[in-house]
């Protein structure tokens, strides 16, 4: 592959044929803003927020969709770039609420974290604001139309990562809107919840309804891990605040980049649920009663112990779990083989 | 697993979950991927948006199947002899690749003597497929240059099962689509640690990594490294155990994190095999069904609540990490470690990759892998030495047997079809929404996808005089349960399916109680049944 020499504030560097410029800059360790990028999806420029100025060129050029020719040189921060930026935060906030302080996504908004490193406030331009009204009529997802900036992120996530196309852009100028067809709701529409578009959302339009007032995201500790359903094995960022799964969310996973389904990213919460089982349990006379761990063990060894000695070896059976982890399974081999004397160990899944 | 370890050498999924991007035709035999493995369908959906073939064999119309360029509707249970038949027409017309055949295989000549009698016209009969479609699908899969199949449950939970695969594996050894970029025989496994379970010896006839329990040198390895002696005998599958249950001989069961009640076929069987148990230790996160029967329970912990390993279906092995306490006190591992310790044999581990360790020390394809390597993105076994960059393609060049084994098979029918009493044919499997057991005691989940919805064709619903919201009765041989319907065409008539997840209608109660006679599996995806509407 050819590599293509460029000039980056005065850096150079050769990077392969078909890099954007927004893309070289990130190798050289420039980071330049942007609301509508995102390296898993298609570049649109549609922010207009990833701006720089190149030589040669009349106009400010989109870095994300702006690819590297040889010798181009680019400035990423001249005043003119910065003055495009400001207006372009400028122009969103004119129809953004001002709630951040109640707002899910304090924190790691990047509408918010783009305005205060640009120092631009709300009421440069003062005129028409969207008044939705808040969707929260399904489990999963609270939309909140409100603060859309239109980047498209949701819309080019269920389109290109989930495959879907529930959402597009309905109605035009002022009043476009990301929304399934028909603008109806989530429910009413064909979307499986996988929750892509909540994870690319770069505002609090799309937010996960299991983390509201769960806590900010500072807060959270964030442990990166395998998804417990199926085969496939995504990796997923549990946040944790208090000693307390609070939420799950999209990570850079090897095998599915961010892309999750609905029992990752929503259907984690049965392991708070209020009907799991706290302590050991022995049944006497046919009904469950609670007993210490310690009580418990004791009586299963010593009941096991009988068994092996009375029957034989052959007289038990174990089964493991195709959803436990490699190291208990194998335990559990090492148990029924080592400790019970029998090959007698089965899962459910052997084909 | 049996199918694909007898004709390859190793019972895994040959390329990585990655490679899809690169195959040119993607072949979908008996997998509703994008329900059943949504993130893995989310890739196929992508490859035929840019432009890869798509074949699709299912009996019923899934997602996958209404984006194909060739969907092969056929009956359910007749995966052989549509197999047999695509690859006589391949040999037919030459299109099978010789070189491949010749170097790298063996016991062609006997397959190609079976396949003498599935001509297209037969195959079709059998099939329900029509003869062009077979024709058209054979060409494209034999001429396309990177060809991958991919296979679930559909193909392996059959009484034919085992030869199911094996004869997927036949039809990817005479086309050479195996050992490149692109290939391959790939089954998805179900659960999050399949692959995992199987690898780490939770298995009658072999410890970790496959090393069979009756092969002498290997008994010695692992009675040196436990210091215990073992037992050279193969021991019983879970069908067999209930058997055994049944009949007096099996006294005392630990079941950890399984639901056979609920998840496994004939669930009367088993409730009755449970009941006649001396002793029964049941270690689960909430009281199942299959915990009721126990005389004592163990609190489990969750994926959250422990350190450790998965093994995903592409055979990377990734770290599971503990995020908060174990709710109830004790991980998994820590409470079977503790009646081993308790029942003399010390198992006294830090952590979870002391364990991982020992496992990796007896075990030759992990023999590579540890916790520091794995850190971020996890490795495919094989991985022999530490060194070692791990195997996502296997069989490149040779096959871990050594020549790849043509199976000569025909076709076997399901062991029970309908009839005059039991008119309906009964397929089940999972949804998006639902995981075997958890999702149940997810209150969001739980809000959406509440019920079983058994899917019959207008048809039958229109016989029946059902409507949407109606409710009805199935009974098979072994049992009955009640449940509301979904009319659909995605299914064929004479055919209703339904999933296995919801205790209100365990389709358990109702399925078969043959099984795959090498495998063990069950026959889930055939049996039949007679539906009556309810009166309400």
């Amino acid at each position: 592959m050819d590599l293509i020499p460029v000039t980056i504030d005065g850096q150079r560097i050769e990077v392969p044929e078909g890099t954007s410029v927004l893309e070289a800059a990130e190798l050289i360790g420039i980071d330049i803003p942007r609301l509508c990028h995102d390296p898993v999806l298609g570049a649109v420029g549609t922010c207009r927020l990833c701006v720089v100025e190149i030589d040669g060129m009349r106009n400010l050029r989109a870095s994300c969709t702006t690819k590297v020719t040889p010798e181009m040189v680019v400035r990423t921060g001249t005043p003119r770039v910065q003055e495009s930026r400001r207006t372009v935060l400028e122009l969103l906030l004119s129809d953004h609420p001002a709630d951040c302080l109640t707002c899910e996504k304090m924190g790691s908004c990047k509408l918010a974290e783009y305005a205060y490193a640009y120092g631009v406030r709300k009421g440069a331009f003062a005129g028409a604001e969207h008044h939705y009204e808040l969707d929260d009529s399904n489990p999963f997802i609270v939309r909140d139309m409100n603060k859309c900036i239109l980047c498209g992120k949701c819309v080019r996530a269920c389109q290109e990562v989930t495959g879907k196309n529930v959402l597009g852009f309905a109605f035009k100028g002022f009043d476009t809107k990301a929304t399934p067809f028909g603008d109806t709701s989530y429910l009413e529409s064909d979307c499986i919840f996988c929750g892509n578009c909540v994870a690319v959302c770069p505002t609090g339009a799309l937010t996960e309804k299991g983390m509201q007032g769960q806590g900010r995201t500072w807060e959270m500790e964030k442990v990166r891990t395998t998804c417990s359903f199926c085969g496939v094995g995504c990796t997923v960022d549990l946040n944790v605040k208090d000693g307390r799964v609070v939420g799950v969310t999209s990570t850079d996973g090897t095998v599915n980049d961010r892309a999750m389904c609905v029992k990752g990213r929503f259907g984690w919460d049965y392991i708070n649920s209020p009907k799991r089982l706290t302590k050991p349990l022995i049944k006497r006379d046919g009904r469950f009663e609670e007993a210490s761990w310690d009580e418990a063990l004791y009586f299963v060894a010593s009941r096991l112990g009988e068994i092996r000695q009375r029957y034989g070896s052959q007289a038990f059976g174990a089964l493991s779990s195709a959803r436990t982890t490699n190291e208990t399974n194998y335990l559990v081999q090492k148990f029924a083989r080592g400790v019970m004397g029998t090959n007698s160990v089965d899962h459910c899944a052997r084909t | 697993m049996a199918g694909l370890a007898t004709t390859f050498g190793s019972g895994a999924m040959t390329n990585p979950i990655a490679d899809i991007d690169q195959a040119e035709l993607l072949l979908l035999i008996g997998t509703n991927t994008t329900e059943a493995h949504p993130v893995i369908g989310y890739r196929m959906l992508k490859a035929r948006r840019q432009g890869a073939r798509l074949i699709v064999v299912d009996p019923r119309r899934t997602e996958l199947a209404d984006l194909a360029d060739y969907w092969l509707q056929l009956k359910p249970g007749t995966d052989i002899a549509l197999l047999n038949g695509l690859m006589q027409i391949i040999l037919k017309e030459g299109l099978e690749d010789r070189a491949f055949i010749e170097e790298r295989c063996e016991n062609f000549e006997e397959l190609r003597d079976t396949l003498e009698s599935y001509t297209p016209e037969r195959v079709s009969e059998i099939t329900g497929v029509p003869v062009e479609l077979l024709f058209s699908a054979a060409r494209l899969y034999a001429t396309t240059d990177r060809a991958a199949l991919y296979y679930t449950l559909g193909i392996t939970e059959h009484v034919s099962g085992t030869m199911n695969v094996m004869s997927c594996a036949n039809l990817a050894m005479l086309t050479g689509h195996l050992g490149r970029p692109g290939t391959g025989v790939n089954p998805i496994r179900g659960q999050n640690n399949v692959q995992g379970a199987c690898d780490m010896g939770a298995l009658p006839n072999v410890y970790p990594g496959y090393q069979n329990v009756n092969v002498p040198e290997i008994q010695a390895k692992f009675e040196q490294a436990w210091g215990v002696p073992l037992s050279g005998e193969i021991g019983l599958k879970i069908p067999e155990m209930f058997d055994a249950a049944h009949r007096g001989e099996l006294k005392a069961m630990y079941i950890l994190g399984e639901n056979p009640v609920l998840s496994d076929p004939n669930t009367n069987h088993i409730r009755a095999g449970l009941e006649k148990l001396e002793f029964l230790v049941v270690q689960e996160l909430f009281l199942t069904e299959t915990a009721q029967y126990a005389d004592v329970v163990l609190p489990g912990g969750s994926f959250a609540e422990c350190d450790g390993t998965f093994t995903n279906t592409e055979r990377r092995v990734q770290r599971v990490r503990k995020a908060v306490e174990p709710l109830a006190g004790l991980a998994d591992w820590e409470t079977v470690a503790e009646i081993m310790t308790r029942m003399g044999m010390p198992a006294r581990y830090r952590d979870a990759s002391e364990i991982f360790d020992e496992m990796a020390a007896l075990t030759p394809s992990y023999a590579g892998i540890s916790y520091p390597r794995i850190e971020r993105d996890g490795l495919h076994w094989p991985c022999p030495t530490p060194d070692h960059p791990g195997t996502p393609i296997l069989h490149v060049g040779k096959f871990s047997r050594g020549k790849g084994r043509f199976q000569a098979i025909d076709h076997v029918p399901p062991g029970e079809l309908p009839d005059e009493a039991y008119p309906f044919l009964l397929s089940t499997g999972r949804v998006r929404e639902h995981y075997n057991v958890t999702t149940a005691y997810s209150p969001g989940i739980m809000a959406l996808w509440g019920e079983e919805h058994a899917w019959i064709n207008p048809e039958d619903a229109h016989a029946l005089g059902l409507e949407a919201d109606s409710r009805v009765r199935v009974t098979s041989r072994r049992g009955e349960i009640e449940t509301a319907i979904e009319i659909t065409d995605r299914v064929p008539p004479g055919m209703v399916w339904m999933s296995f997840h919801h205790a209100g209608s365990p389709s358990n109660a109702l399925t078969s109680h043959l099984v795959d006679p090498v495998s063990g599996t069950g026959e889930y995806k055939v049996c039949a049944i007679k539906v009556e509407k309810l009166i309400s």
